[in-house]
């Protein structure tokens, strides 16, 4: 209830439609990935990537987060769920984006789930998606790749499976009056898009400025519910999910040869004359 | 030979350089198909015929332009069915992923996003090449099940013409009211700067911090080169160049023959955009900074004297 209706009791019965409309429930689909100045590698046994390092919260799902709680706090009402699907250490990245202030998170954690790929994953993110909503979702909101993956597909695929409208790289969002609409800042034109809800809209990292978690935040986190659901809980066939239902393999990997060391000047005059010498060495003139 | 679709990336029928590499490549795999959603076919046929297109597929559905990626992954979901092709190579950029996303769901079929190159394998079927991990591995992959939908990155390779008839045929695909649930409402086009466009550019220049916000030498160096410019975050937040050049994890991410960035320090989510060019130049005060670890050739100084002087030295030498 907002301020005016406290104060006038009545507007609440006259406004229900509108207050409706802006009660929002905001699931936020966040993944848990590994730190990106950690040292990657690929597990010799079976070609899939070695998971064993600290990881956190997407930095890009963080503005996804930041959206939701900024239309809900616009609103003066509404909830923000978070939903991960990942290795029981993905808690973390449930952790923060309830310390940023969520109010419930789902951890979908199963060991079938391993070595899943983008086709299973966001099969199995769909289902979460529905079962916390009800089956009827309003708002999903997305980041708009993770930073390890970085495929960007996901948002789509949910889109696909929930049968929602996919409005993507927003750098603005506003929703009301039962759409949204965001502005993209496409390659050739800054675009204005719009959707009716319910409808699924990833973000950019131009949409907001993620806030940190509060003292307060931290502390309140620690009681807010996060359910665990298994595939079973979801009614997904663990047969479908996981590396050997993986509808991609990786044959094989190699790490590079680091690069080699260039060549490096240092400008004593001359340097800009060096650096044209060397571009037409190379034919690039 | 089974056939091999390839979607167009086009704007009212004028081609990205994209649609060309993928024809290139397709034709290791099969008999390529260009896929064409929107108007302006007759404009590209000559070119989907000269870079090796038996078929040319038209949808030419005045909407599509209007509408996000929906569309086009139903009409090629259609067009699989009806021509249970070898592969389907989309471009590997923000719209081409999706559409293979969506694609992916409804044909049942995995995903390859991101190769920097396709093959044959020793079955025949489709291998891919990604560069992951900030280009510190070398993955090959391949689609195990349904019809292997792979995205391939701008300027992977080489294009080459192999002319073929490019026989137009049009199709007639419906395009469900699903599809048209997402609306372009509104266009704002970005002012023209003549510079070619910077996924397709052989040459990318970039400037970061360093310039201080002042990107004239930048753009001089450029256009001597003929090349597209690029920013990095840093400089496309302090609002110095527009978000649509930016380089980077989310920014573009290009390949060219030639990268030069200046003062730039190289930070990963920097080099997730441009590690795969072939050619690395930076030029930075700073020879601590971690871009020199890239380099193929790298001027310790400052960006306001080297590169007016390599400009100059530039136009020079091309007369
Ligand atoms: C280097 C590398 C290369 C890969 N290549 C391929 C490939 O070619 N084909 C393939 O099918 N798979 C591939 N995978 C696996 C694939 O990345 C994962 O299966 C992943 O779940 C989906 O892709 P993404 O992380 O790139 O997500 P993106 O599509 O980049 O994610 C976008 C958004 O979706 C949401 N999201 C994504 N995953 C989750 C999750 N687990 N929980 C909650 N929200 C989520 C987040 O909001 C995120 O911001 C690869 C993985 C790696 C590490
Ligand atoms: C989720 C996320 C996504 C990101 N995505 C991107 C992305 O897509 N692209 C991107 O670029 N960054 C991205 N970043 C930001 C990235 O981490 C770096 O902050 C950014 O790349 C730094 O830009 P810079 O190199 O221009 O600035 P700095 O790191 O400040 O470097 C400036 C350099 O200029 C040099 N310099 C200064 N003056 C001169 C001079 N006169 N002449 C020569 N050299 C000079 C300095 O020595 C220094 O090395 C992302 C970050 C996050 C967290």
């Amino acid at each position: 209830m907002d301020a005016d209706a406290r104060r006038e009791p009545w507007r609440e019965t006259t406004d229900r439609r509108k207050e409706d409309e802006a009660r929002m429930n905001i699931v936020v689909c966040v993944k848990y990935v590994p730190d990106a100045q950690s040292e990657r590698t690929f597990q010799e046994s079976d070609n899939t990537v070695d998971r064993a390092v600290d990881g956190l919260l997407s930095e890009l799902d963080e503005y996804a987060v930041e959206e939701a709680l900024k239309i809900v706090e616009a609103a003066g009402e509404g909830e923000v769920t978070v939903v991960t699907v990942g290795p029981g250490a993905a808690a973390d990245a449930l952790k923060k984006a309830l310390q940023m202030g969520a109010d419930k998170g789902v951890h979908v954690q199963d060991e079938a789930l391993h070595g899943s790929d983008a086709v299973a994953t966001s099969l199995v993110l769909a289902k979460a998606v529905e079962k916390a909503t009800d089956g009827s979702p309003e708002l999903v909101l997305t980041g708009m790749s993770s930073t390890d993956g970085v495929m960007g597909v996901v948002p789509a695929m949910l889109a696909e499976r929930l049968g929602l409208p996919q409005v993507t790289y927003a750098s603005e969002l506003t929703v009301g009056d039962g759409k949204v609409t965001i502005r993209r800042d496409g390659d050739t034109a800054s675009e204005t898009i719009e959707a009716s809800l319910p409808a699924l809209v990833s973000v950019t990292d131009q949409i907001n400025e993620p806030r940190y978690p509060s003292f307060k935040g931290i502390m309140a986190a620690k009681k807010k519910p996060v359910e665990a659901w298994s595939l079973a809980d979801l009614g997904v066939d663990a047969g479908d999910v996981g590396l050997d239902a993986a509808w991609t393999a990786v044959v094989s990997f190699a790490k590079r040869p680091p690069r080699e060391q260039g060549q490096l000047v240092t400008d004593e005059g001359d340097g800009g004359t060096k650096l044209a010498e060397f571009l037409s060495a190379q034919k690039f003139l | 030979m089974a056939e091999v679709l390839v979607l167009a990336d086009h704007a009212g029928g004028r081609l990205r350089k994209a649609t060309a590499e993928l024809l290139t490549l397709a034709r290791r795999l099969g008999e390529p198909s260009a896929v064409h959603v929107g108007p302006g076919a007759d404009t590209a046929q000559k070119t989907y015929a000269k870079y090796g297109a038996h078929k040319v597929y038209v949808v030419d559905d005045a909407d599509a332009g209007s509408y996000l990626v929906a569309p086009q992954a139903e009409v090629l979901a259609q067009l699989i069915e009806k021509v249970s092709p070898a592969a389907v190579l989309i471009p590997s950029n923000a719209a081409g992923k999706e559409i293979a996303a969506r694609l992916a769901i409804k044909s049942g079929s995995g995903l390859i996003t991101d190769a920097v190159d396709v093959r044959a394998g020793d079955d025949g079927a489709p291998e891919t090449t990604q560069s992951v991990f900030a280009g510190s591995y070398t993955v090959t992959a391949k689609v195990t099940t349904g019809t292997p939908i792979i995205c391939v990155k701008p300027n992977s390779a080489a294009i080459e013409a192999s002319p073929e008839a490019g026989a137009v045929e049009s199709v007639d695909v419906t395009i469900s009211d699903a599809a048209k649930a997402a609306k372009i409402t509104d266009a704002q086009p970005k002012k023209a700067t003549g510079r070619p466009e910077l996924t397709e550019a052989a040459i990318v220049v970039s400037g970061g911090r360093g310039t201080g916000g002042d990107f004239s030498p930048v753009e001089e160096f450029a256009d001597s080169l003929g090349a597209a410019v690029g920013a990095s975050r840093a400089a496309v937040d302090a609002g110095w160049y527009p978000h649509s050049n930016q380089v980077g994890q989310t920014g573009k991410q290009v390949s060219p023959q030639l990268y030069v960035a200046a003062g730039i320090s190289g930070a990963i989510q920097h080099r997730a955009g441009m590690q795969t060019s072939k050619t690395i130049v930076a030029v930075n005060k700073d020879e601590e900074a971690p871009i020199f670890e890239l380099v193929d050739f790298g001027v310790v100084g400052d960006l306001f004297s080297v590169l007016p002087q390599a400009t100059a030295e530039v136009k020079k030498r091309k007369g």
